[in-house]
């Protein structure tokens, strides 16, 4: 069924009963030539683009709760290509595209909005390395716009642009950046996958993975053994467990990000703004409510809810750059698991065992990945080569230490980023 | 979370910094080679459920401590000294 403007007036003259589901529900068949463990936004991204790209049609996704009830239903919604570092850039500059022509591919609202977003800047040292970062923006062919602070003023005058310990001296502009309603990207790409001939199986976990002769032959489940050619784990918060189940252990701890969201209010936030100094970042989702977050908590959780000291500082950085936030209500928090990888950049890559492959170390910025990930490791399980704007994300970075993204330049170690 | 600290009591988790894993407790030999190395400084088993990590007492007496916690329930068992730790 295709959905059009059309097609909701038709359903509002006939009381709303034409309506069919999504996505089918199948039981999972005996065999297939590839399954993807985990229907997240990545998962079925992956899925996608197999049927898509690859003509492989003959492919499961194994979720085992259900579609849009994991990160990807609970981060902050980005969308953005702001990278720095070669390896993450091209990547991120892919994803943002195919970010542009999601909803007429998949013919689904995701509510892609590209409001731009806004990197503030606080003193002379971060107003260069702005200006570098958005010089290398500019080089890989996306936007970047350098803001004064009177060209900050005239989008943002609500800021507190004098405040006596982070004055505002500018900020880096990207138009292009902006948000998406992010578990309508879980069931658009849910709906493509399946209308492709994907079977997407909800309420099914997997509990082993079948290896025979450093081959992989299938996985175990609680609904049954399933036969596979090839296998992805695409299931970040949970990778260290699942890689577990094929004897391998990962360059990642899990770590939670705590995230908050006020009532509903009139527009008043029209951008997705980022503090220069301390970690906080917000945006106004389209019902109202002013969406935010800040660092992560910082020791390994997998308890998807964070503690108080790094709400705090959350609540403190918001009412230092925007003092009129004060007046609004926080309606709720939470956190969400992230796969913290030493250098802060994620892997797209083979694994030891032939037709097992590994997409995973999404740290913080899984979100606006979804597309560029799902294409890049669909064409990394269809034809068994990296898809060259992921061709970085290495697994084996970490042990030569040969291209390792560190775009903080903390260094590459677990507890840095 | 509150984190109990051999020589100062119960105190707020702001005053103690997170090294990671209590793993670095056990160093690779200087020559055990690279995968040794790369395996220690970077590879985890990262559980769900009971870990040890090492804590760093920054704002208080300094101690380096091994903290049995539950990485599900940020529920604190024990805590000791690094220092009086044997693995």
């Amino acid at each position: 069924m295709r959905y059009s403007g059309f097609r909701v007036m038709k359903e509002g003259f006939f009381g709303q009963k034409g309506w069919k589901p999504a996505w089918r529900d199948p039981d999972p068949k005996p065999e297939y030539d590839a399954v993807i463990i985990g229907g997240g936004g990545h998962g079925l991204a992956t899925a996608y683009y197999l049927a898509k790209e690859h003509g492989l049609t003959n492919v499961a996704v194994l979720e085992k709760g259900y579609i849009g009830g994991g990160n990807v239903g609970r981060n902050t919604t980005i969308v953005r290509a702001n990278y720095f570092l070669p390896g993450n850039s091209e990547f991120y500059s892919h994803s943002l595209k195919l970010w542009e022509g999601m909803e007429q591919d998949l013919n689904y609202n995701v509510m892609h909005s590209q409001r731009g977003l806004i990197n503030l800047f606080h003193s002379d040292g971060q107003r260069d390395a702005f200006a570098r970062r958005g010089n290398a923006m500019i080089n890989q062919g996306d936007d970047a716009i350098l803001l004064d602070t009177d060209g900050v003023r005239k989008i943002l005058p609500y800021l507190d642009f004098e405040n006596g310990r982070f004055p505002i001296y500018g900020g880096l502009y990207h138009p292009r950046g902006g948000t998406a309603r992010h578990d309508a990207v879980a069931w658009g790409y849910a709906r493509g996958a399946d209308q492709r001939g994907v079977d997407i199986i909800q309420n099914c976990e997997v509990t082993g993975i079948d290896i025979e002769g450093g081959v992989v032959k299938g996985v175990q489940t609680t609904r049954g053994a399933i036969k596979a050619r090839k296998v992805g784990i695409v299931v970040a918060g949970r990778s260290g467990q699942v890689a577990q189940m094929a004897g391998m252990r990962l360059p990642i701890e899990s770590h939670v990000l705590q995230a908050f969201v006020t009532e509903g209010l009139k527009p008043v936030i029209d951008h997705v703004v980022s503090f220069g100094m301390g970690h906080f970042y917000i945006s106004q989702s389209d019902k109202g409510g002013l969406v935010f977050g800040g660092d992560l908590d910082f020791y390994s959780s997998y308890a998807a809810r964070g503690n108080l000291p790094m709400k705090e500082h959350v609540m403190d950085a918001a009412m230092t750059l925007m003092p009129m936030i004060g007046k609004a209500r926080v309606l709720r928090s939470w956190g969400g698991i992230m796969d913290m990888t030493p250098d802060g950049s994620p892997i797209i890559d083979k694994t030891g065992t032939e037709g097992l492959f590994l997409d995973c170390g999404w740290c913080y910025g899984g979100f606006k990945a979804v597309p560029g990930s799902g294409f890049s490791f669909a064409h990394l399980m269809a034809t068994g080569r990296h898809h060259e704007p992921a061709a970085g994300f290495r697994l084996d970075r970490f042990r030569d230490g040969v291209g390792l993204m560190d775009e903080e330049g903390t260094g590459s170690q677990h507890n840095l980023h | 979370m509150r984190i109990t600290c051999p020589n100062c009591g119960e105190r707020d988790r702001r005053e103690f910094y997170y090294q990671g894993d209590a793993l670095a407790l056990t160093r690779p030999a200087p020559d055990a080679g690279p995968h040794a190395w790369d395996d220690y400084l970077h590879n985890r088993d990262n559980p769900a459920g009971d870990t040890r990590d090492l804590w760093f007492h920054e704002a208080g007496c300094g101690a380096w401590i091994v903290v049995s916690r539950n990485t599900v329930t940020h529920a604190i068992d024990d805590t000791h000294l690094a220092a009086t730790v044997k693995r």
